[in-house]
C-alpha cells in the first residue's frame, strides 16, 4: 500500500510537471510574447496589465528562470488572472467545475447503465434480431459527432416539439428555489446529458457486448451451468461481474475524451461549465485561461483515474495495490 | 442386476457448421451402475469430452444432441425441457472439469461458489448452506478449510482448486459424477490424490462415475469398465481387467502397446501411426482402417457392427481371428 | 474446449490464401463501409470538376431548401452558398486532414511503441511515462489549445490532431513488439548479429501490421470527428469549407432552416461510419480467430 501511494504520488507529480512544461512551451509557440498572448489580442489590455504580466512571468529573465517561476505558480495553484473575465483563473475554474461534473456524471451514469443493459441484452441474444439492431444502432451513434447530435436534438425536442429548453442550466427569470429549482435544472439537463451520453452509450454497448460474450465463453461459466445455476443468475452473478472489469478500466481511459465532448455539448446548450468557459476563452483569445482549463482538467483526469484504480481493486480480488 | 443409474442409448451429437455437418458422436450406447466407474478413453477429438457435456445437456452451440435416450435414474434427459434439466444438473448429475485453474469464478470466494450449488437446489438458510459448504471443504481434505472458505480461487493451487470443484460437484450427493480428464492439468503426485479422493467419495456415497481420460494408467487403476472411442464411435467396451488382459480391437491394442512402462510418466497416445480422419470426411468403412496394421479390403466397405465379445462388445470384423502372442499378453498384464 | 479439439484436426488453414480484399468483401458490413468510403473519396476527387467554383462563394439566393431548385439539389445556406458544393469540397478537407493526422500519429505512435518495446528498461519507462502524460491530457481540449494558439489552418489542425491521438497506438505497438521481442525469429536475428534497426524494421514492424492497420482506420475516423468538432467551434481553416464548420454556421438558423445544419452532419456520419465499418471488417479479416467468437 505504501509503495502504491508513493508510486501514485510520483505519477501525479510527473503529470503535473509534464503539463506545466507543455503549457509553458505552448504559450511560447504563439505569435507575440507571452504577455501579449495571455492578455488576449493587442489593444484589449492596459499597458499596466501587460507590464504586470511581464513582471509576473519575468519575461526579461532567461528561459529556465521563467520556467521555474511558472512552475512555482502552477504548483501553488496560481494560474494567473483572466483579464477578460475579471477574475483569477483558478476561481473561475472552481466556479464552473460543478456544472461540468454534474453534466459528465449524469452522462456517464446514463451511458454506462443503458449501454451496459443494451450490451447485456445484445450478448444474450447474440446473432439474433435484437443483437443486430442494438449493434447497428451502437455503430451509428459511435459515428455521429457529439455536437451534431446536440443540434439535432435541439431541432426535434426544442424547436419542433417545444418540450425542453434550448439551453442554459436554469430558467433564470423564474427565481425558483429548492426542489422546484432542482427539477428545473433537471429539465435543462436532459438534452445535454443525452447528447453527451449517446456517444459513450454506443461505446459501452459495444464494449459490454464483447466483454459479456468473452466471459460467457469462459470455463467458470460452464462450471456454474453444470452446477445448475439459473441462466439469469449466471448472467448477473458470474458473467456481469467479470464483464464489468474492462468497462471500469475504459471509463478511466475515456474520461479525458468525455471532457472534450463536454466542451462541445456545453457550447451547443450554453451549459455554464468548464467547456463553455473554454469556448469563451477561445473566442476572447484568453489563452492563459484556456491553458488553465487544460491544466485543471488533466488534474481531474489523474484524480478520477486514481479513484478508478481503487474501484478496480474492490471489484477484482486478483488485483492488489502495489 | 438393478436398473443402471445412467443409461445412454444411441446417442448422436453433430455440429452444423458452415463447412458442413460434423458428426462428433455416433450411435453411442453405454450404461453405468451405482458405485461403478466407467472409463471412456480415446485420443483427443474422439468425442469423449463432448459426450461428457451432453450428459448434462451442456453441448455448446451449434452442437445438436439426438438419440434414443439419455436416462438418468429412469428419466430421459433428452426429452426434458431446459428448466427441468437445470434442476437435475448439479443435484443428480454433476461434473468435474479438466482445467481447475479456470473452472472457478475469479471474483467469488471459494465458499460462496460451493454455497451457490446448494442454494440453487435446496431451500435452506444461508447459514445452513455455509455450514454444509464448510463441511464439504473439510471432506475433500482442504487444509485449514475455515480460512480457505473466504479465499478467492487465485490464492489456491491447482490441486486445491480441483478439490473445490469436487466439493462443489458433490454438494448435493449426485447419483452420477462425470469427471472430464480431472487430473490432466495436475502434477503426477496430486493426480493420484485427486483420483483416490474421487474413489473414496464414490465408495461412501455409491455414486456412479463416468471418468473421461486418455490416460490408460488412470483407467487401469480407477475404473471397473472401459469404453474405447475412436472417431466418434464406440469400438470396444469391456471390463477393465479383461480389456488389459485381452484387448480385442486393434486400436485398443495399439493404445495399450503405446502405453509407457509403469513409472515412465503419462501416456500420450500418439504412437499409433497416422492420424484420426477428419470428422467432416469419414471413410466409408471402419474409421480406424487407414491406420490399422491388420486391415483388409473388407474393412473399407462398411462400418463394422458392435459384436458381443467376452462379456463386452467390440466393433472389428477381424476381432475374433487375431492371435495375440502369449508373451505379449503377459507383458501387458504386468 | 472440446469443440475445438474436435474440429482442430479437421479444419484446414483459414482461408488465408484469399486476398484481403476478397475476405473483406465477404462481410456485408465491411463491404458497405468500403463502398461508402470509395464514394466519399470519389466525391473528394471530383469536387473541382463537378463544382469548379469556390464553395465559399455566394452563387444564388439564400435559403433554398433541398429540392427546391434542381440546380442546387441540397439547397443553399444563409449566404446563398451551394451546400452540395460544400459537401464535395468538404470531403477533400476531411479526408486530407484525417489521413495526414493519422500519418503523424502513426509515426509518433509506432516509433514510440517500437523503441519502448524493443529496448525496454529505462527508455521504456521514460517513453511510457510520456505516453501516459499525453493520455492524461484531454485530447480534444489539447488539440483545441494548440490550434487556438497557432491559429487555425490545415497544417496546424492536422498536426494538433496528430500529436494528440498517438498514445493508444504506442501502447498497442509496444505490446505487440514485446510479444515478438523474445520470439525465435528475433532471437535468431540477434544471434546472427543483425543491427537493431534492421531487426525492428524487417522482423518486428511487419508483424505488427495487422493491428496497426485496424487502428489506423479507426484513427482516421476519429481524426475526422475531431476536425469537424474543431471547425464546429470556429477553429477550422477559414479559407476552406469544412463539414463541421457548415454545421456550426447552420446552428444560427436552426429555428427556421434546420436543413443547413443537418446535411453536412449526415456527411460526417457517413464518412466516420464507413471508416468504422471498414475497421471492424479489417479486424475480422486480419484476425480470423477472434472473429469466430
Amino acid at each position: 500500500m505504501a509503495r502504491y501511494l508513493r508510486r501514485t504520488i510520483a505519477q501525479i507529480a510527473f503529470v503535473i510537471i509534464g503539463i506545466a512544461i507543455i503549457n509553458f512551451f505552448l504559450l511560447r509557440l504563439a505569435p507575440g510574447d507571452a504577455a501579449q498572448v495571455m492578455a488576449g489580442e493587442a489593444g484589449s489590455a492596459t499597458p499596466e496589465y501587460m507590464a504586470a504580466l511581464r513582471k509576473q512571468f519575468g519575461l526579461d529573465q532567461p528561459l529556465y528562470v521563467q520556467f521555474f517561476s511558472y512552475l512555482k505558480n502552477v504548483l501553488t495553484l496560481n494560474l494567473g488572472y483572466s483579464f477578460r473575465q475579471g477574475m483569477p483563473v483558478s476561481d473561475l475554474i472552481l466556479q464552473r467545475l460543478p456544472a461540468t461534473l454534474l453534466l459528465m456524471g449524469t452522462s456517464i451514469a446514463f451511458a454506462v447503465s443503458i449501454g451496459g443493459m443494451l450490451g447485456l441484452l445484445a450478448a444474450r441474444q447474440a446473432g439474433k434480431l435484437a443483437d443486430t439492431l442494438i449493434s447497428a444502432l451502437a455503430l451509428l451513434f459511435y459515428a455521429t459527432p457529439v455536437f451534431w447530435i446536440g443540434v439535432m436534438l435541439v431541432v426535434v425536442f426544442s424547436v419542433l416539439l417545444d418540450w425542453l429548453p434550448v439551453g442554459g442550466m436554469a430558467s433564470v427569470e423564474a427565481g425558483l428555489t429548492g426542489l422546484a429549482y432542482a427539477a428545473d435544472v433537471g429539465r435543462h439537463l436532459i438534452l445535454p446529458a443525452t447528447t453527451l451520453g449517446l456517444f459513450y452509450l454506443a461505446i459501452y454497448t459495444r464494449l459490454m457486448r464483447a466483454s459479456m460474450l468473452e466471459v460467457y465463453g469462459q470455463d467458470f461459466v460452464r462450471t456454474a451451468r453444470a452446477k445448475g445455476v439459473r441462466p439469469r443468475r449466471i448472467a448477473v452473478r458470474h458473467v456481469l461481474r467479470n464483464a464489468l472489469l474492462p468497462i471500469v478500466t475504459t471509463l478511466g481511459v475515456q474520461l479525458g475524451s468525455i471532457l472534450g465532448g463536454a466542451i462541445l455539448v456545453e457550447t451547443v446548450f450554453a451549459w455554464p461549465g468548464l467547456g463553455r468557459l473554454a469556448f469563451e476563452a477561445l473566442f476572447q483569445r484568453d489563452l492563459n485561461l484556456l491553458l488553465g482549463i487544460l491544466f485543471c482538467s488533466s488534474v481531474v483526469v489523474v484524480l478520477v483515474n486514481l479513484a478508478v484504480d481503487l474501484a478496480y481493486t474492490a471489484l477484482d480480488p486478483r488485483i492488489e495495490l502495489s | 442386476m438393478s436398473d443402471p443409474v445412467l443409461a445412454v442409448e444411441r446417442l448422436n451429437i453433430s455440429f452444423h457448421t458452415r463447412r458442413g455437418v460434423l458428426r462428433a458422436v455416433r450411435d453411442l450406447s453405454f450404461h453405468v451402475e451405482r458405485g461403478e466407474t466407467l472409463a471412456i478413453v480415446g485420443e483427443s477429438g474422439c468425442g469423449k469430452s463432448i459426450t461428457a457435456l451432453s450428459l448434462l445437456g451442456l453441448v455448446p452451440e451449434p452442437g445438436r444432441v439426438e438419440g434414443d435416450a439419455v436416462r438418468l435414474e429412469g428419466r430421459n434427459l433428452l426429452a426434458l425441457p431446459e428448466a427441468k434439466l437445470r434442476r437435475l444438473r448439479g443435484a443428480r448429475i454433476a461434473m468435474i472439469f479438466q482445467e481447475p485453474m479456470t473452472a472457478l469464478n475469479p471474483v467469488l470466494t471459494v465458499g460462496e461458489q460451493i454455497m451457490e450449488a446448494i442454494l440453487e437446489h435446496e431451500k435452506v438458510s444461508r447459514a445452513a448452506a455455509r455450514d454444509r459448504a464448510l463441511a464439504l471443504l473439510e471432506r475433500v481434505r482442504i487444509p485449514d478449510a475455515k480460512r480457505r472458505f473466504s479465499d478467492y480461487p487465485h490464492r489456491l493451487s491447482g490441486g486445491m482448486r480441483q478439490r473445490v470443484v469436487i466439493a462443489m460437484a458433490l454438494a448435493l450427493s449426485p447419483a452420477v459424477l462425470v469427471a472430464d480428464e480431472p487430473t490432466t492439468a495436475l502434477d503426477v503426485t496430486i493426480q493420484a490424490q485427486i483420483l483416490e479422493l474421487i474413489d473414496e467419495l464414490k465408495r461412501e456415497n455409491g455414486t456412479a462415475v463416468v471418468l473421461i481420460t486418455h490416460d490408460l494408467g488412470v483407467v487401469a487403476e480407477h475404473s471397473d469398465r472401459v469404453l474405447v472411442m475412436y472417431a466418434g464411435r464406440k469400438v470396444e467396451a469391456r471390463a477393465t481387467a479383461d480389456l488389459f488382459a485381452r484387448p480385442l480391437h486393434p486400436y485398443t491394442r495399439g493404445l495399450i502397446a503405446a502405453r509407457p512402462q509403469p513409472g515412465g510418466g503419462r501416456a500420450r497416445l500418439a504412437e499409433i501411426p497416422g492420424t484420426v480422419p477428419s470428422l467432416f470426411a469419414m471413410p466409408a468403412g471402419c474409421a480406424f482402417a487407414p491406420r490399422c496394421a491388420v486391415a483388409e479390403p473388407a474393412c473399407g466397405v462398411a462400418v463394422p457392427p458392435l459384436m458381443p465379445a467376452e462379456d463386452g462388445a467390440v466393433a472389428c470384423i477381424r476381432a475374433g481371428e487375431i492371435h495375440v502372442p502369449e508373451p505379449a499378453r503377459e507383458a501387458l498384464r504386468a | 474446449m472440446t469443440v475445438f479439439e474436435i474440429s482442430a484436426p479437421a479444419a484446414p488453414a483459414p482461408r488465408a490464401r484469399d486476398g484481403l480484399l476478397l475476405r473483406l468483401l465477404r462481410q456485408p458490413s465491411a463491404a458497405v463501409g468500403l463502398t461508402l468510403l470509395v464514394l466519399i473519396i470519389a466525391m473528394a476527387a471530383s469536387a473541382n470538376l463537378v463544382f469548379p467554383d469556390d464553395p465559399l462563394d455566394m452563387v444564388t439566393q439564400p435559403f433554398l431548401w433541398p429540392g427546391e431548385d434542381a440546380a442546387y439539389p441540397l439547397g443553399t445556406d444563409m449566404l446563398g452558398r451551394d451546400i452540395a458544393s460544400g459537401i464535395f469540397h468538404g470531403a477533400r478537407v476531411s479526408l486530407l486532414i484525417g489521413a495526414v493526422a493519422t500519418l503523424v500519429s502513426l509515426v509518433i505512435g509506432v516509433g514510440t511503441g517500437a523503441l519502448s518495446g524493443y529496448y525496454g528498461g529505462r527508455l521504456d519507462a521514460v517513453l511510457m511515462r510520456v505516453t501516459e502524460l499525453f493520455q492524461t491530457i484531454p485530447p480534444f481540449l489539447f488539440a483545441l489549445a494548440i490550434v487556438a494558439i497557432l491559429q487555425p489552418s490545415i497544417p496546424t489542425i492536422t498536426v494538433a490532431i496528430g500529436i494528440t491521438a498517438w498514445p493508444s497506438l504506442a501502447r498497442l505497438v509496444r505490446a505487440e513488439v514485446l510479444k515478438l521481442r523474445h520470439g525465435e525469429l528475433v532471437q535468431a536475428s540477434i544471434a546472427l548479429g543483425a543491427s537493431d534497426l534492421r531487426i525492428i524494421v524487417l522482423h518486428i514492424l511487419p508483424n505488427t501490421l495487422a493491428p496497426v492497420i485496424v487502428s489506423a482506420s479507426i484513427l482516421v475516423a476519429s481524426a475526422i470527428l475531431t476536425e469537424s468538432s474543431l471547425a464546429f467551434l470556429g477553429l477550422g481553416d477559414p479559407n476552406v469549407v469544412s463539414w463541421g464548420g457548415m454545421v456550426g454556421a447552420g446552428r444560427e438558423v436552426l429555428r427556421t432552416d434546420w436543413y443547413v445544419a443537418t446535411i453536412p452532419g449526415l456527411a460526417i456520419v457517413t464518412a466516420v461510419l464507413a471508416l468504422n465499418l471498414l475497421g471492424d471488417g479489417l479486424n475480422d479479416a486480419l484476425n480470423p480467430k477472434e472473429a469466430a467468437r
